[in-house]
């Protein structure tokens, strides 16, 4: 089996591979580095307070193998459950946000509601004041969400896949498929062909250009993502606040930089850059969120290439190629589900067949009209 | 920041435009006799090109008129722009 694409989620379906399926006769292959996408670009939110049963299903999955994954993979991945909280600015912010609180409830995810006064005691940092542009009525907070240090989860699923036998292929980039009699039968790369039984792309941004190369079309168009660093500063943010209305979210890394993201840009890209007015959008947003944080300087901003579908939910399943096998679509949001996204994904290719978690995400949700529109729902799309 | 050459009004900063995807999809002139999966690519499906995309732009804090733009997704180069109902 080839897997196209050594970020988070490719590494983690060959890591279960292994320890699910006792698959072990597998190679990565990454055009760049181990982890040099998207997945060494995000800003670490972990949560799973999804408003639609499908996504609660597949994102608290994630959240429960997170919590045991450091064990797991016998890696320290600063893991920690800072809590997630998610700001409401409008009278309609409010009850999107207590009708989230009790879907999530009736899914087992743990939700509360917090009062802009507790919000406040949960983060002193946070600016209450009615008088602000967009003042803050409450906000729901999941206490089991948080961060992880990305690159640490991804040489840790590297690890623990190489150690059961996956082979992982850096600087070799698939340019094309073989196939015979509409079935897949290997990948041509910049380093030579591979034959395999069953392929599957795990390509995030270029998957459209891969699908493209295999004859069909994705239901994706991709964007730039950006986010930016401080200085590094004492420890004076707890948690991670996220605001939909001003869309910025914000946490403290371990070392002490503010790590904040941004919406993506307009346009569709493959550059790994955006537009600086972005940036500047976002840190209006959280300055009158923090007005602590107006004498930081910024460190660094970066960009990454997210793969967005019209749903803002993932695609994981078959394609119309026999064997051939697509994970993509996590666009902004697919950091958090990086274990389940492995986890269902190589129960997908073992078997033939979809995990029960995964089969409401197939392609052909498109056609047959059952989206899982997540867009407007979920607050946020971190 | 993208300076986009608007067809009426020049060159202008990227933050007075809208963006508007890809253009020339035009809309189907019998779509009760399309099949559910021609409707769907109707819909959902459009083209994401690494490389040069002709796509369409709205100057909606200048003259406010949309028209095309082809510009290379890879480097982010604007290749020319051209009016609406033109071709390139
Ligand atoms: C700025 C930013 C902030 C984000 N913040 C969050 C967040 O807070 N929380 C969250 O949950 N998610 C977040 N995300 C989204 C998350 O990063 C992605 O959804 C997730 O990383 C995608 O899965 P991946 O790790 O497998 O992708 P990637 O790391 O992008 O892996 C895809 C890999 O495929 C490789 N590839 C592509 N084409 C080929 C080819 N032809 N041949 C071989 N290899 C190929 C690429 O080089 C790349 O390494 C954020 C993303 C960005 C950009
Ligand atoms: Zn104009």
């Amino acid at each position: 089996m080839v897997i196209v694409g050594a970020g988070g989620h490719g590494l983690a379906t060959a890591y279960y591979l292994a320890r699910n399926h006792g698959i072990t006769d597998v190679a990565v292959v990454e055009r760049g580095w181990l982890g040099g996408g998207n997945m060494a670009r995000n800003t670490t939110i972990i949560r799973s307070n999804y408003l639609l049963d499908e996504s609660a299903g597949i994102y608290e999955h994630a959240l429960k193998l997170w919590e045991g994954l450091a064990e797991e993979l016998d890696h320290d991945l600063l893991f920690s459950q800072r809590g997630v909280l998610n700001l409401a600015h409008t009278p309609q912010d409010v009850r999107d946000g207590m009708r989230r609180i009790n879907a999530n409830r009736l899914n087992g995810v743990d939700a509360e509601w917090l009062t802009p006064e507790q919000a406040r005691e949960f983060c002193p940092i946070l600016n209450i004041s009615p008088d602000s542009r967009h003042p803050v009525l409450g906000g729901t907070l999941q206490r089991r969400g948080g961060i992880a240090k990305h690159d640490r989860v991804a040489w840790a699923y590297a690890g623990a896949a190489d150690a059961l036998g996956v082979d992982l292929i850096q600087d070799c980039e698939v340019t094309g498929f073989t196939t015979a009699g509409g079935r897949v039968t290997g990948v041509r790369t910049t380093r030579g062909d591979i034959g395999a039984g069953r392929v599957a792309l795990a390509a995030a941004g270029h998957t459209s250009v891969l699908a493209a190369l295999a004859g069909f079309r994705v239901p994706i168009q991709s964007h730039p993502l950006q986010a930016l660093v401080s200085e590094l500063l004492e420890p004076v943010h707890p948690c991670v606040v996220m605001s939909n209305a001003v869309h910025v979210y914000v946490s403290q890394a371990h070392k002490g930089e503010l790590v904040m993201g941004a919406g993506i840009d307009s346009y569709n890209s493959y550059a790994q850059r955006g537009g600086f007015h972005v940036i500047e959008h976002q840190m209006a947003a959280a300055l009158e969120l923090f007005p602590i944080f107006a004498r930081a300087r910024v460190l660094r901003t970066w960009g990454g290439i997210v793969d967005v579908t019209p749903d803002a939910s993932p695609v994981i399943g078959r394609t119309p190629v026999d064997g051939l096998y697509v994970n993509c679509g996590w666009g902004t949001g697919g950091f958090k589900a990086t274990p389940s996204s492995g986890w269902v994904y190589a129960h997908t290719i073992a078997t033939g067949e979809p995990h029960p978690l995964n089969a409401p995400f197939s392609l052909d949700r498109f056609t047959t009209g059952a989206l899982i529109d997540e867009h407007g729902a979920a607050a946020v799309a971190h | 920041m993208l300076l986009i050459p608007c067809p009426w009004c020049g060159p202008r900063a990227e933050i007075e435009y809208r963006y508007g995807g890809q253009a020339h999809v035009a809309y189907p002139p019998e779509p009760a006799a399309l099949t559910d999966a021609e409707w769907a690519a109707y819909l959902f499906l459009r083209d994401n090109p690494k490389g040069p995309f002709a796509e369409r732009w709205c100057h909606a804090a200048g003259c406010r008129r949309w028209f095309n733009v082809l510009r290379d997704t890879a480097t982010h180069e604007i290749h020319f722009s051209y009016r609406a109902g033109e071709r390139p």
